[in-house]
């Protein structure tokens, strides 16, 4: 394998790790809050097809007096995608907020709420999508202003001279669409939240210790929505990305596959820690890269089958949380509606 | 301590009223496309319960319901969530499709008994290792469970093009069952006494998911490791201080779980697809959690609640067909809207439902 | 240091003894239980009051009322005489109200500055409010002896100094008004009587504190006035120093207690079982039990002291068979019992050992099945409740319940009803009736009493005695000293894991014993 290859390996490693990192970054407002949520997988879903769906409305082109029947669009240019992208949050935010609703207000089962959302979502999107554009539950092909396209990075060929680290930075770091790098920032956002803000004292603490905060006299309530609903801006996020960052520019029925759980996988792995969480992610991706590069892998004795690849990033995921790689510690008052004690 | 709620209002009245409430918005969501939500359910009911061909259909995906939501349940009452039963009935179908395709030159008396430990034997292997995760490690059973059905399904798709599939055929299935391994048809079983039935795929499965009901309730409440799995489900600490092993409790439920899911692969696979495809479970697997709890773990309900899912896949089927701006994934929003308001969003009408049964209390005393 | 001035010398507006609380016609029901009945209550500022009340007396739910944590159905509060409405905490800490729980409101990952500052932060930012609350932590240690360090992990603190940190909380919250919810359950008696010193200079600096405790000693000790509840009224409100304890307890109980149990001087046998260099090692790797030596008796009850926390839950699980041992040895009639993780709880009572544990909620009962399914819970698979092929016996599971409920006076007698249904006496009598009945040789027992209304807890102690006169060896763990002394033939103190001291109790009195559970041996006995 040479640099070049190993920097296309590492390019779709970026962008398959954007989603599950925006979608582990969104698991950990949640569960440090004290929310379990399994309905990542339904809230990327939902935004996916919402985000898609709105691009495509807004980018077609905008018909003065449309004939019965016919549905005018926005005829928007780049801005389109960004309609796109607040489609998909508010979406997933709706579903962020009856999660919420179930879990908070209700003290229902968390992880049936969460299952519900993702059969939900996966019902949903065809049901609208078949209604709206009748492909089959897709929605139309994103082209031009409705999809995102790689930004080049300043000084990417100047620097993309220098050897080894040059062609990184050109070929990796540079030419990914916004949402990788707005991703990547969520990092150091998250961590900054979390740890220096008034905010994120609060939130972490009603993770571990609700009555705490309430005898601190501060709503857990509030603190538990708000937390749930960053989960949807960032669910959301990720499922734009989903379909209109990726080559798929486009939603496809059950594209998260699975990605949801993955997430959630990689941020157990991270110990509920935002810097952590990038690298598992990262690792995440490259595994799927190298799933979806090399189809049959020969090893010399036998051939690894493509199947066994492509279900490598699930095995991974059951060996990470078997423990084999550290014992992680959840938030303490995670999965538990809070009741004032007696 | 407190005791708010007759009996009969906490297993009759308010699933009743989240089972409405659920239907109520799939209304909505019909009448959102554009359609009209009295004639599609018209239409649902007709489908599947207005002839005997229809209610044959019914029936059979009745059958494979009770399996899976049996599946859920029992794991329920231990406190464990599988949601592995897609899993574990895709990998079951293998083990059916081994004997089938072994033993189809005998007779289906010989096959059907040992497809079903096949069956129950696969499945309960595909639940064994989340289980044992779970039971020593710690590991989330909810997502590993899930991760296994990927999985499952990728040995699948493996196991038909490697090893079953026809040489010379394109497409990734076995050969077709031979006479051996072709179990009655209900249809068939009726013609022996004389009934006249439509030819429809439900099949002598149905009893053995009465019998696996009847097992289920035997198993819960009137054996020692009924009480033990129940005992461990309303409080695993308790538990270890009486005795009973977690790890065992764990295993052994998970163990009954996969394989009660494995039991609709003789349902689908031998019953009615009569070759291994990758059509077998087509989210039956799922539709347990809803009948699980929509049944409130108990087989009685689970079995009303599979029937309830019954008419929704082939009212649905049909109504796909009659309207086709209603595809089945209507039938996944129903589940998702039962599973929504039977289970996480139950206390929206527990809590009101209490507080005027406490009013109506309060004001006869 | 103004800043610091401001949080310490209460308000200036107000009068110097004006009222600082004032309860008129407080009720409060949850359901069909009325945990409090029409009470009113003036505490003076610059006082210490005290309320006293058996378990479920309803004085928690009066605090809690205080507090904001629960509305009550009728009645007036006035702070500092105006009336106040106190919809949650919120209002409870802007009227000047600190509270210290019972179990503490902290957060264990947090430093002891990050729990200090939580919900009373100054700006969004973190930076600023932990510098502030620094500077003026250390006012407050230097002033009240409430010396924390402020970067220390709270989870890492002891328990005496997590009480500090929360009543530096309430400090930091310019509470002037400090309500403390049995503070000293937790406490050896010189941490206690650290914290009354912290309470005296507070009064000094003219707050107002209210403590709530069931122990009367400290009502004695250290408040000017006293509320004495009983199911949900207060009974009386008097000087302290115009009461006695006599009479406090006959209010708080509405007869004469018996403080004496008859028993006979015990019949001791041989040694039962020989405990040598007994080790346990918590999950986080924390040794609980660092080699504890004891012999048990036949016809014994041996009485294990202790503040809570400091081993004695480790001893009954390791001996129960919850936990594994990580060292030593324990035998039982000459044989040698397993310690490993392999061994369960069942093999213990299959050895003769029985366990009645401290927390009957979490482990001794399952809370949703029936008396029946519960009266044999932990036995359930002998002979007699389940075939060999494992079925239940139910009918027999039911006769043996219903015998059971009628021996030991569990009420209502009826073994249908969830075991949540019984009040907290009877579910203690279900969880007795059902270890005594297994005729053990060895009875583990821990906190036979908490929260069990006094009735039963003659009843229980009754039971623990005549278990004992035949010939079985009793284990007891109690928290109450006086049970202790009561029931036992003989005592051990258990500090930090060990055991600190071994004493009769006719030759020993509370003071001794609380010494050594400081892990203070006043003899310097031979060890």
């Amino acid at each position: 394998m040479d640099l070049a290859e190993l920097f296309q390996l590492f390019d779709s490693t970026m962008r398959n790790a954007t989603p599950l990192l925006l979608a582990c970054l969104a698991g950990l407002f949640s569960e440090r809050a004290g929310i379990f949520d399994i309905g990542l997988e339904g809230k990327m879903l939902a935004a996916a097809f919402a985000s898609a769906g709105v691009a495509a409305w807004a980018a077609a082109p905008y018909v003065a007096d449309p004939f019965p029947g016919q549905i005018s669009g926005l005829g928007l240019g780049w801005t389109a995608a960004w309609l796109g992208v607040m489609a998909g949050i508010a979406a997933s935010m709706a579903m962020a907020l009856l999660h919420g609703f179930a879990s908070i207000t209700l003290r229902g089962n968390q992880l049936i709420s969460g299952v519900a959302i993702n059969f939900l979502a996966a019902g949903v999107t065809v049901l609208v999508g078949e209604a709206l554009f009748s492909m089959g539950g897709q929605t139309p092909q994103l082209t031009g202003g409705a999809r995102f396209i790689g930004l080049t990075l300043p000084l990417a060929d100047t620097i993309g001279a220098i050897p080894v680290i040059g062609p990184f930075y050109r070929d990796v770091l540079s030419g990914q669409v916004i949402l990788v790098y707005i991703a990547l920032l969520m990092v150091p956002l998250t961590a900054w939240i979390l740890f220096s803000t008034r905010f994120g004292l609060r939130l972490r603490a009603v993770g571990e210790n609700p009555g705490a905060v309430d005898t601190a006299g501060i709503s857990v309530t509030r603190q538990r929505y708000a937390a749930v609903l960053i989960c949807g801006v960032l669910c959301g996020l990720a499922g734009a990305y989903l379909s209109m960052g990726t080559s798929a520019a486009g939603f496809v029925k059950d594209m998260t596959a699975g990605r949801g759980f993955i997430a959630l996988a990689a941020l157990i792995f991270a110990k509920w820690k935002p810097y952590p969480a990038l690298w598992a992610c990262l690792l995440f991706g490259l595994l799927e890269a190298i799933g979806s590069k090399y189809q049959n892998v020969d090893v010399g004795a036998f051939v690894i089958p493509v199947q066994f690849m492509q279900a490598l990033p699930y095995i991974l995921t059951v060996v990470i949380l078997a423990g084999f790689i550290g014992k992680a510690t959840p938030p303490k008052a995670g999965g538990q509606p809070y009741v004032k004690e007696r | 301590m407190k005791k708010t709620l007759p009996a009969w209002a906490d297993v009759v009245l308010i699933p009743a009223i989240n089972v409405f409430l659920a239907f109520f918005v799939a209304g909505l969501v019909v009448i959102f496309i554009g359609e009209d939500p009295i004639r599609a359910m018209q239409i649902m009911i007709n489908g599947s319960l207005g002839s005997s061909y229809g209610f044959g259909y019914t029936l059979y995906y009745a059958t494979s319901f009770v399996f899976t939501g049996l599946a859920v349940a029992v794991a329920f009452h231990a406190s464990i969530f599988n949601i592995g039963g897609e899993g574990q009935a895709g990998v079951a179908g293998i083990g059916v499709a081994i004997v089938c395709l072994s033993l189809d030159q005998t007779h289906w008396l010989l096959t059907l008994p040992l497809a079903v430990i096949a069956a129950a034997m696969f499945g309960a292997a595909w639940a064994a290792i989340p289980a044992y995760l779970q039971a020593k490690r710690g590991s989330h059973i909810v997502i590993t469970t899930i991760m296994f059905n990927y999985i499952a399904a990728a040995l699948l798709v493996y196991v038909l093009n490697q090893v079953f599939k026809v040489p010379g055929s394109m497409s990734p299935e076995s050969r077709r069952f031979g006479e051996g391994a072709q179990i009655p048809r209900l249809d068939q079983m009726a013609d022996w006494i004389g009934i006249e039935l439509s030819r429809s795929p439900a099949n002598i499965s149905v009893f053995l998911a009465l019998l696996a009901a009847f097992g289920v309730w035997v198993l819960i409440w009137r054996t020692r490791l009924g009480y033990e799995i129940r005992a461990f489900g309303f409080s695993d600490k308790a538990a270890v201080y009486a005795g009973i092993s977690p790890v065992r409790i764990i295993m052994i439920t998970m163990l009954i779980s996969g394989a009660l899911a494995g039991l609709m692969a003789i349902n689908t696979v031998m019953g009615d697809l009569r070759r291994l495809n990758l059509d077998s479970v087509l989210g039956a697997g799922f539709v347990g959690i809803a009948v699980a709890l929509m049944g409130r773990s108990h087989p009685v309900g689970v079995i009303l609640a599979a029937l309830l899912f019954g008419v929704l896949y082939q009212g649905g089927a049909e109504l796909a067909f009659e309207i086709p701006a209603i595809p089945s994934q209507m039938i996944l929003t129903i589940q998702a809207l039962v599973i929504l308001f039977t289970g996480s969003l139950e206390n929206m009408v527990r809590f009101p439902v209490e507080r005027l049964f406490l009013r109506f209390n309060r004001g006869r005393a | 240091m103004t800043v610091v001035e401001d949080n310490l010398k209460g308000r200036p507006e107000a009068a110097p003894d004006a009222t600082a609380i004032e309860l008129t016609g407080i009720s409060k029901s949850f359901g069909p239980v009325q945990a409090n009945k029409d009470i009113s209550m003036k505490v003076q500022r610059g006082t210490i009051h005290g309320i006293v009340g058996e378990n479920g007396a309803g004085k928690s739910t009066l605090m809690s009322i205080l507090y904001g944590f629960y509305k009550a159905d009728k009645g007036e509060i006035r702070i500092g005489g105006t009336p106040t409405q106190i919809n949650n905490s919120d209002d409870a800490i802007r009227a000047g109200i600190g509270m210290v729980h019972q179990h503490f409101m902290l957060v264990q990952p947090f430093t002891v500055l990050e729990n200090v500052v939580l919900g009373a932060e100054d700006g969004a930012m973190l930076k600023p409010s932990l510098a502030k609350a620094r500077t003026l932590l250390t006012e407050l240690a230097r002033e009240y002896e409430l010396e924390v360090d402020p970067d220390a992990v709270v989870g890492d603190l002891a328990v005496g100094f997590q009480q500090r940190v929360e009543i530096l909380k309430a400090l930091y919250r310019k509470a002037d008004i400090l309500i403390l919810d049995e503070p000293t359950g937790v406490l050896t008696p010189a941490e206690a009587d650290h914290l009354f010193r912290i309470l005296e200079g507070l009064k000094r600096e003219g707050k107002t504190i209210i403590l709530i405790t069931h122990k009367l000693r400290e009502i004695m000790a250290i408040t000017d006035t006293v509320s004495v509840m009983r199911q949900g009224e207060m009974t009386a409100t008097v000087k302290t120093a115009d009461t006695s304890p006599t009479e406090l307890a006959e209010l708080m109980v509405g007869r004469k207690v018996l403080l004496r149990i008859e028993k006979s001087p015990p019949n001791i046998g041989e040694t039962l079982m020989e405990i040598r260099g007994l080790r346990v090692r918590d999950p986080d790797g924390v040794e609980r039990l660092k080699g504890i030596d004891l012999d048990l008796k036949a016809g014994e009850i041996l009485g294990v002291a202790g503040v809570a926390g400091n081993g004695q839950s480790a001893l009954l699980e390791v001996l129960g068979g919850i936990t594994a041992a990580s060292g030593g040895t324990v035998t039982m009639n000459g044989r040698a019992l397993d310690l490993s993780a392999q061994a369960d709880a069942g093999e213990r009572r299959d050895h003769g050992i029985a366990h009645v544990p401290e927390d009957r909620h979490r482990l001794g009962l399952i809370m949703p099945y029936s008396a029946w399914e519960n009266a044999c819970f932990g036995y359930h698979d002998r002979a007699e409740y389940s075939s060999p092929k494992g079925f239940l016996r139910r009918t027999f599971m039911r006769d043996d319940a219903r015998e059971k409920i009628e021996k030991y006076d569990v009420r209502p007698a009826n073994c249908d009803l969830k075991a949540s249904n019984f009040s907290g006496g009877n579910q203690q009598k279900i969880v007795i009736a059902r270890e005594i009945e297994s005729n053990p040789d060895i009875l583990l027992i821990g906190q036979p009493t908490r929260g069990v209304d006094i009735g039963a807890i003659e009843f229980i102690h009754n039971q623990i005695v005549a278990l004992r006169d035949k010939g079985k060896a009793v284990l007891l763990v109690s928290v109450e000293l006086e049970e202790i002394l009561a029931l036992s033939d003989r005592i051990v103190v258990m500090f930090d894991g060990a055991i600190s001291g071994e004493r009769l109790p006719q030759d020993t009195d509370e003071n001794e014993l609380g010494l050594l559970m400081a892990g203070i041996d006043p003899k310097e006995g031979p060890q």
